[in-house]
């Protein structure tokens, strides 16, 4: 999950945008040129690897915002038919898990995607969802 | 997991219509039409079949994730000038089972070894549960998988898989070479099968679910 709701600054974000290299940055990574060097770790909690990355309504009209990379339109468009994870996302567009990660931030920053918190197995609502997965799993 | 137990009052959650203001309370419900995803992992030692078995029952993909060297458990010490700043990329088997469109299942392939210790963390957080591969012309390699989903109370199986040319021994003996918890299941598999794989996966969840089941209902134990 992310942050982003309650950290996030839009206006703060462009070229100059290196409040990101924050004293809880850690070392620094590789920057990334698609992600203008920012990297997941500064301000916003890692989003979880199967965290689902769901189309909010604005998320239609993508192009609107003059900020976003033909990426972060890709992986709007991505998630428009079915749900996809941070994983599937990154495997799908062949880009690592942390760039993925940044790039998602920004969209639920711009409220074009919101992320589902996984729900810890211990903490489904009722086991029903894990006689599905038995069933299914044996059905396949 | 590093959310909070929390869900129904969690102020941070992402697309919260109210986010940006407004107090954390009851009424921030989990929207009911979120889908569902789970993960269950699958460690064993270099070769036994990781990638065989999650892509014997999923469309699998490589999936590229950065480290920093240093939460690699590396002493920073080692670590000088421009390598202090360099990441280290690791690609996990990664598969994806769709059991309805709001129902996933996805699957983790994990190195083995040592250096990658750092990944697990991550991936065993929220994990429904594990399989540990095993080969047993090299059991030893498996054991550091079992001690970790032991420490850490994750649900899981040994499933052997069963070479060509090696020799077959009796569950009772696997188990006692594994020192192994009589209740963790531990099943004969073959990884390239589509049909023992799904068995494996299958009963791994069962197991999960009987695990959730007793914790959710102590009274009735024992
Ligand atoms: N005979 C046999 N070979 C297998 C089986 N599972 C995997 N292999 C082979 O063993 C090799 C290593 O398997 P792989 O899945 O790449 O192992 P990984 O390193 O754990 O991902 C490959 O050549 C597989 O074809 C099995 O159940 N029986
Ligand atoms: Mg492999």
């Amino acid at each position: 999950m992310s942050d982003a709701g309650r950290q996030g600054r839009p206006g703060e974000r462009g070229p100059g945008g290196d409040h990101w290299f924050d004293d809880d940055a850690g070392p620094v990574v590789r920057p990334y040129a698609m992600t203008r060097g920012r990297t997941s770790t500064a301000t916003r909690q890692r989003l979880d690897l199967i965290a689902l990355v769901v189309p909010e309504p604005a998320a239609a009209d993508p192009g609107r915002d003059q900020t976003l990379s033909p990426e972060h339109v890709e992986i709007v468009q991505r998630c428009g038919d079915f749900p996809r994870s941070i994983a599937d996302l990154a495997a799908g567009l062949d880009l690592p898990v942390g760039v993925v990660r940044v790039l998602v931030g920004d969209l639920v920053e711009d409220a074009l995607v919101h992320v589902t918190r996984p729900v810890p197995p211990a903490e489904l609502p009722d086991v029903s969802i894990l006689r599905e997965v038995i069933n299914g799993l044996r059905a396949l | 997991m590093v959310y909070g137990r929390s869900s129904s009052g969690d102020p941070d959650r992402p697309g919260d219509p109210d986010r940006s203001g407004g107090l954390p309370g009851p009424a921030r419900a989990r929207r009911p039409a979120d889908p569902v995803a789970l993960k269950l992992l699958v460690a064993g030692g270099f070769g036994v079949g990781k990638t065989t078995l999650v892509g014997a029952v999923s469309e699998i993909r490589p999936l590229r994730t950065e480290e920093d060297l240093s939460e690699a458990g590396r002493p920073l010490d080692d670590l000088r000038g421009v390598e202090a700043k360099s990441t280290t990329t690791v690609a996990m088997d990664f598969g994806r089972i769709t059991l309805r469109d709001e129902l996933v299942l996805y699957l983790f392939g994990t190195p083995g070894q040592d250096r990658f210790w750092f990944l697990w963390d991550e991936l065993a957080q929220g994990a429904l549960g594990a399989v540990v591969l095993a080969d047993t012309r090299r059991l030893a390699e498996c054991f550091a998988a079992v001690d970790y989903f032991e420490r850490r109370g994750i649900p899981f199986l040994v499933a052997v898989n069963c070479f060509d040319g090696a020799e077959r021994f009796p569950a009772a003996t696997v188990r006692a070479a594994l020192d192994l918890d009589d209740r963790v299941p531990l099943l004969m598999c073959d990884a390239r099968e589509r049909e023992s794989v799904k068995e494996v996966l299958a009963t791994v969840v069962e197991h999960a679910l009987a695990l959730t089941t007793r914790d959710r209902a102590p009274a009735v134990r024992g």
